[in-house]
């Protein structure tokens, strides 16, 4: 019934609170690590660099961000090795 | 028996550290207790005013600190309550002129006689915060659901946490339930998934603060407003008791009530 609600209100937009959250999320990321975007965006680079010079792994798939997990920041990295039948075909 | 050491602080002025140590100081009192509040804020005193002992200031923290005076001789009888006292801060000096090594030897002196010392924390981060949080067992952090607020809050926790003072536990200060219903503020919910500490007490927006503030009788004095009993509960929290946390909703409209008996909550949460 939210949607009948709003439209009696006139409500297209995503609620402010919301917003507000997500922001707030986003920037206590980096307030709590000091880890910037673009400093996060290096070290991508560089374990990608790193790790592909052990193992054959999928660049454009690899993932890098930080979690929180109640007040601890977690980094978290998905990295996508390529199977060893396709590496030695 | 030795005094529990309570600290007001948020990072952010103005969202109401006065305020809640005023009304807690008066709550814990008017339960029975034993109370002592402390104005950390030097330069900037506000406590006196809003608890309206301001005409009976003679001596203040700096002067215990620097010896003119005894801790004794500084302490301010609230009459209205049998045990409640306020110690000033200092009006015409800075920060530094007290250390935090000051506060924990000044609360260390007055443990024994007193249930609890209230610390009312200046705003920001540097030395009257160190102050404010040396001598603390339990650190209250005040915020307002608004996103500067909030992230001062953060930045506060990680500082009491690196302090080993522990993870502190939040006061959600000027919460309007009917922005929250209507999902334009940040509920009680969203405030403690972002921040992941202990919630104490929910403060609703309350005109009685302002009003009280005029007249110098914190609101808890006069019994029923909203923001009285919500920093009543948050008094007896720290007592120990187990008082529901809930938002309190008397300030709905009856349209409001009637709209959402018909509708049910617009965005699934009640706060």
């Amino acid at each position: 019934m939210g949607g009948l609600l709003d439209k009696l209100f006139g409500k297209g937009s995503e609620q402010s609170a919301q917003i507000a959250k997500d922001r707030l999320q986003l920037v206590l990321v980096h307030d709590r690590t000091n880890l910037s975007e673009e400093r996060l965006a290096q070290l991508k680079d560089e374990l990608v660099e790193l790790i592909s010079r052990y193992v054959e792994i999928d660049a454009q798939k690899v993932d890098v961000f930080v979690e929180n997990d109640r007040r601890a920041s977690l980094l978290v990295a998905n990295i996508p090795l390529v199977p060893n039948h396709r590496v030695h075909r | 028996m030795s005094a529990k050491v309570v600290t007001i602080t948020s990072g952010k002025g103005g969202v109401g550290k006065t305020t809640a140590t005023a009304n807690l100081g008066v709550a814990l009192a008017g339960l029975g207790h034993r109370v002592v509040c402390i104005d950390a804020d030097i330069g900037l005193r506000n406590l006196d005013v809003v608890m309206g002992l301001e005409n009976r200031i003679v001596y203040d923290l700096v002067d215990v600190v620097e010896g003119r005076c005894r801790l004794r001789q500084a302490m301010i009888k609230d009459k209205r309550l049998p045990e409640l006292y306020l110690v000033p801060a200092a009006q015409t000096r800075d920060k530094t002129a007290v250390s935090p090594s000051d506060m924990i030897r000044l609360a260390d002196e007055i443990r024994p006689e007193f249930d609890f010392i209230l610390i009312d924390s200046p705003a920001g981060i540097e030395r009257g915060f160190r102050n404010a949080i040396a001598p603390a067992d339990v650190v209250l952090i005040v915020t307002n659901p608004e996103v500067s607020s909030v992230r001062d809050a953060d930045r506060i926790i990680g500082l009491i946490e690196a302090d080993e003072k522990g993870p502190g536990k939040l006061v959600i200060n000027r919460v309007k339930p009917e922005m929250v219903q209507r999902g334009e503020m940040l509920s009680a919910d969203d405030v403690i998934d972002i921040l992941a500490i202990e919630l104490i007490g929910i403060v609703p927006e309350d005109e009685s603060v302002l009003v009280a503030s005029n007249r110098g009788t914190p609101t808890v004095m006069d019994g029923g407003s909203l923001a009285g009993r919500a920093f009543n509960d948050i008094a007896r929290r720290l007592l120990g008791e187990q008082v529901p946390l809930t938002l309190p909703e008397a300030s709905l409209s009856w349209l409001q009530r009637f709209m959402r008996a018909l509708f049910g909550s617009p965005n699934g949460r009640g706060g």
